[in-house]
């Protein structure tokens, strides 16, 4: 009789706590950020198409499907080691690269040389994020900031009118140079 | 519970915040008896941005006459304060000025030279603000561009802004050693400390004003209690002198023994502090309406012969005070100058930086006195700095992380609580210049930061774009379906649509006629791109055919007829240069044919040599840029080419690299002796001519249908204007008018053919856009014509370079060997040319040899870039 009772009482508990559980389960539904995402969000959005997709969402898709982590230069190592992270893959250099200790690209911003522009819109039509303005046979130029330095417009200007230049530091971008003023006992 | 806290407060009860330092103070040598006021120097340098916040507008301009305390920006934003001019005078120079920070980046400054007049613009006080609104006396502060004195210059009118404030903290603390400017303030303006604070407590209306002094400064304390001895509300509180508690966050734990949560401001604490310098600027804007251009400055240190505070204004050079001061530096090289205190102060770049409103002392010390740091050694985990600490964090750890870039784990550590402070380093055995690492640290991860703002946005702007082509692809298609459906409608129901579009047939082929072409097959007229298609492929067979058929010699003598026949025809150029794309692929499959088509595609490039206009070329802009957008697609060309047969490419190169055996030399010999008789030829052979234009005539026929079709007009009118355009240009042109024509017509429809042929019908469909394009296409054939030889030796050179670099791309000095073989190999057959058929001019081939340079130059240059 014990055995019966308490088999029930158990029976019912289990039951209660399943039913909790269960309901738990559906109201409270974590939206988990699909792999997809989370990788894109880590890559760099240089959409420079370096990696051989279409862009920053196309390789983060292709990660996702088991291709290799290690293919885009913008995002250097940092990117590598984040993505290593989250996919709980091994680390591997960046492709073509021998040891994790490649030095940091400057960063860069394409340059118009306005007055060799002919105004042919090629880099427009090139530029992944819109960053370059200008009407046909009108001077183009970039709009430094939405430019991600992904390159893709040098080439395709007929003129070689477009430089790619190294973004100007300002004292807001400046990391500080390691040197302290000491203040010692002088007696 | 507040009511306690107050009642505590009042009574004096002080609380303590951890850690803390006790540098040496050094603050006596500063003191004196008065403050000065700065002789006026020559040139003032003011930069825009001084605060913390957003950049505010210019509103003068070079050569502009300014009176002292006019406002030299302006802006809407909340968050921007002006800045004036410190006296009357000119502005000289708008532009880029060593700047006061711990970098020396130069940043945007106006630079005024001093008339010496010191003229001021109309002041207007504010005597009464007790009668006026709060909105009106912030707007005044704004307007005066009063920030915070004490350091980090944020803007004093947010912090008004504040509602529900209990307690008012004035800090007179000033804990950092050397620095007196704060003190001396206190001593000689009390009464006018006590005007700005009436204003502050005016606008917050607190409970309680607390006027916070350190204990080392008791005449600043009895000053300020004889000031405030009628005013309830008004405490003046001495606190222990420690380092570093004229911390806002430091300060506000003495006072009232709270602690200001992470990333919140104080005032959600119900308390404002403002410094005593700030205080003052207040009661001058308030009570006098002068701006904040002055300010007092400590210049101390022991390579001065008179260290003081001074009244400077903003924006005169560190150089000017330190003169007045009597510098007297031990060695001008080495000396180091010191902006702020020790603790938290910078090194300067160069005495030419201006004072501005957070620049509260300059040290000249010697190198006793501020040694340069020593060596950093190991850390020893000794623990001093973590007791050191105000903010109660863990500096060893953070140094780890930081210098370890590990910024996520120095961030879970609360690296942002970090105030830079100093004490730690300052205790540290192992001479760590820790707040460095700390620095640095959060310049990464704010970078990174801003990184990762910009990478959202460039997602976004990507996406929106990708959108916004599919959308415009989807648009484009739908439109074509309608037009076709319209087409058919009309044709079906419309009898006279039908008659038009026969009448334009008739029309096509009236032309045809006109250019002795009799071959018109009525499928083309009707089913343009088809037919194109099919005059491509039987044009490419035919030559298929030549290429197998005939010897290499025979060849090249083809190629070089239709050259030299039409020599002005670009169109001609251009299928030539399919040619001998087509022929690079042959080539690959059939091997023994590869050196005949090396040379084929030699034999072209030099042909359009020979074709040259000698004529002497405006070096115009536009022109130049043309220049280089012929070359550059060549170079692609060529670059294509191989890259679309590597067995060809491989084969090619080889025979370039072996450019000085024979066969070789012999192809391009055998180009020279082929061009000469070209030229020969060229002069009796129109039949040849004939035959060779009739691929291209047929082109134009099926171009022209479309034009017909469309709109007649514009086509017409830009065959016309060719024609004018030619006729200008080439004096040379004897042949028949008509053969020009049909050139031109080939010229116009040009584009058409290197696009892609959907385009192009959706194009010629609007007649402005065949007008624009007959146009571009007359101007890149004008081009074309003018600086062909130009382009086909860059043309050598680049695919030298080109080939080379798909090859063996790490090897640079062959890359090297492979250019100056493809320029020894022009300059060869360049002479071959001159002799053989005496038709180019000395100093044009000077001129060559210097583009042809330019050219490798370009060639080589974007190569290493490449690699
Ligand atoms: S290589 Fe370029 S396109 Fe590819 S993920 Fe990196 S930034 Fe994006
Ligand atoms: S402007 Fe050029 S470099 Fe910049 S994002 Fe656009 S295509 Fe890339
Ligand atoms: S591609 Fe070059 S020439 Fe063409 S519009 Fe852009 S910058 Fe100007
Ligand atoms: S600098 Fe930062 S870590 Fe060092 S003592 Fe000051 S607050 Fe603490
Ligand atoms: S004081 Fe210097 S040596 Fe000591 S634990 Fe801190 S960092 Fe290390």
């Amino acid at each position: 009789m014990t055995l019966i009772s308490a088999l029930i009482v158990l029976g019912v508990l289990a039951l209660i706590f399943g039913s909790i559980l269960g309901y738990a389960a559906i109201k409270y539904k974590v939206d988990a950020d699909p792999l997809v995402d989370q990788i894109d969000e880590i890559l760099p959005q240089t959409q420079c198409g370096q990696c051989g997709y279409p862009g920053c969402k196309p390789y983060a898709q292709a990660i996702a499907d088991g291709d290799d982590i290690n293919k885009c230069p913008p995002g250097g190592d940092n990117t590598i080691h984040k993505i290593a992270d989250l996919t709980g893959r091994e680390y591997t250099p960046l492709a073509g690269t021998e040891s994790d200790d490649v030095a940091e690209e400057v960063k860069k911003v394409a340059y118009i040389r306005e007055d060799e522009c002919i105004g042919c819109t090629k880099c427009i039509q090139a530029c992944p994020v819109d960053a370059i303005v200008g009407a046909s046979k009108a001077m183009h130029t970039v709009i430094t900031d939405e430019c991600t330095g992904c390159d893709l417009c040098v080439d395709p200007c007929p003129v070689d009118c477009i430089d790619m230049l190294p973004l100007a530091q300002t004292t807001q971008s400046w990391k500080w140079q390691l040197d302290a003023i000491p203040v010692k006992q002088v007696h | 519970m507040a009511h306690s806290l107050l009642e505590k407060i009042k009574s004096g009860v002080l609380w303590d915040f951890p850690g803390g330092v006790h540098p040496p103070e050094r603050k006596s040598m500063s003191i004196t008896d008065s403050v000065d006021t700065l002789p006026l120097t020559d040139y003032y340098y003011v930069p825009l941005k001084q605060h913390i916040g957003v950049y505010s507008e210019l509103r003068v301009k070079v050569g502009d006459k300014v009176k002292k305390g006019q406002a030299l920006t302006f802006s809407n934003h909340n968050m921007a304060v002006p800045v004036h001019a410190p006296t009357s005078g000119e502005i000289i120079e708008i532009g880029e000025h060593v700047s006061s920070h711990a970098s020396g980046i130069p940043e945007k400054t106006v630079t005024i030279k001093s008339d010496g007049l010191d003229e001021s613009i109309e002041l207007q006080p504010q005597s009464h603000f007790h009668t006026q609104s709060k909105e009106s006396i912030i707007k005044a502060l704004q307007e005066a561009g009063i920030t915070g004195l004490g350091g980090a210059g944020f803007p004093t009118h947010v912090k008004q802004q504040a509602q529900d404030i209990e307690y008012l903290l004035i800090n007179g603390v000033e804990c950092e050693p050397y620095i007196t400017a704060d003190d001396m303030l206190m001593r000689n303006y009390a009464d006018e400390i006590v005007h700005g604070i009436e204003v502050l407590a005016h606008l917050l209306e607190p409970k309680l004003v607390v006027i916070a002094i350190e204990d080392n400064k008791p005449e600043a304390i009895a000053a300020l209690d004889e000031a405030c001895k009628d005013k309830q509300q008004f405490i003046v509180r001495k606190i222990p002198t420690k380092y570093p508690a004229g911390g806002e966050k430091q300060l506000i734990q003495v006072l009232t023994g709270k602690q200001v949560p992470k990333g919140s401001p104080p005032a959600a604490l119900g308390i404002v502090s403002q410094n005593v310098g700030t205080c003052y600027a207040i009661y001058k804007a308030i009570y006098t309406g002068e701006p904040l251009i002055e300010r007092i400055v400590t210049i101390t240190g022991e390579n001065l012969d008179k260290p003081q505070n001074v009244w400077a204004r903003i924006g005169t050079p560190v150089e000017h005070l330190l003169n007045t001061a009597g510098y007297h530096p031990e060695d001008i090289n080495a000396q180091k100058l010191v902006m702020g205190g020790p603790m938290m102060g910078f090194n300067l770049h160069s005495a030419q930086v201006p004072v501005t409103k957070s620049t509260n002392c300059i040290i000249a010390p010697t190198q006793q006195e501020l040694p340069p740091a020593p060596p950093e050694k190991a850390c020893i985990r000794c623990s001093d700095c973590a007791d050191a600490c105000p903010a109660s964090l863990l500096p060893q750890q953070l140094y780890w992380h930081s210098s370890a870039k590990e910024y996520d784990k120095a961030q879970d550590l609360n690296l942002f609580d970090c105030i830079e402070c100093g004490a730690c380093a300052f205790v540290c055995p192992s001479d760590i210049p820790l707040v460095q690492y700390y620095r640095q640290a959060k310049a990464e991860i704010r970078q990174a930061e801003v990184e990762q703002e910009k990478a959202e946005q460039a997602k976004k702007r990507f996406e929106a774009r990708a959108e916004r082509l599919e959308k415009e692809k989807e648009a484009r298609l739908a439109k074509h379906k309608k037009a076709a459906e319209n087409r058919k409608k009309a044709m079906q129901s419309d009898p006279s649509a039908q008659d038009k579009v026969a009448a334009a047939l008739a029309r096509v082929q009236a032309k045809k006629a006109e250019q002795t072409e009799n071959n018109t097959d009525s499928a083309q007229s009707t089913v343009k791109s088809k037919a194109e298609q099919a005059i491509e492929l039987a044009k490419a067979k035919r030559l298929a055919k030549q290429g197998e058929t005939k010897t290499s010699e025979e060849f090249s003598n083809t190629n070089d007829n239709e050259n030299a026949s039409d020599n002005k025809s670009k169109a001609q150029a251009a299928i030539e240069r399919a040619k001998a794309k087509r022929l690079a692929k042959q080539a690959a499959q059939a091997q023994a044919e590869n050196t005949e088509a090396d040379a084929n595609i030699t034999g072209a490039q030099n042909t359009t040599d020979a074709q040259s206009d000698t004529k002497a070329d405006t070096k115009s802009v536009a022109k130049a840029a043309i220049e280089r957008a012929k070359a550059k697609r060549l170079a692609k060309q060529a670059a294509q080419t191989q890259a679309e047969n590597t067995e060809a490419d491989a084969n090619t190169t080889g025979a370039q690299n072996t450019t000085d055996a024979q066969p070789d030399t012999k192809s391009v010999a055998q180009a020279a002796i082929e061009r000469a008789k070209a030229k020969r030829l060229a002069k009796q052979n129109a039949q040849a001519q004939a035959e060779n234009t009739e691929a291209d005539a047929n082109t134009t026929g099926a171009q022209n249908t479309t034009d017909a079709q469309s709109d007649t007009k514009a086509d017409t009118k830009s065959v016309a204007k060719a024609a004018i355009e030619r006729a200008k240009a080439k004096p040379l042109a004897k042949e028949a008018q008509q053969i020009q024509t049909e050139h031109d017509e080939a010229n116009a429809s040009e584009p058409k053919l290197e696009e892609n042929n959907d385009k192009s019908l959706q194009a010629a469909s609007s007649a402005s856009d065949t007008k624009a394009k007959a146009q571009a296409a007359i101007a890149k054939a004008k081009a074309r014509r003018q600086q062909s030889d130009d382009n086909a030796e860059m043309n050598n050179a680049t695919q030298a370079t080109h080939e080379h670099v798909d090859i063996s791309s790490d090897n640079k000095a062959k890359a090297r060997a492979a250019i100056e073989r493809a320029k020894a190999r022009r300059q060869q057959a360049e002479q071959q040319t001159n002799e053989a058929a005496s038709v180019e001019e000395n100093d044009h081939d000077s001129e060559q040899k210097v583009r042809i340079k330019a050219a490798i130059a370009k060639a080589k240059a974007k190569r290493e870039q490449g690699q």
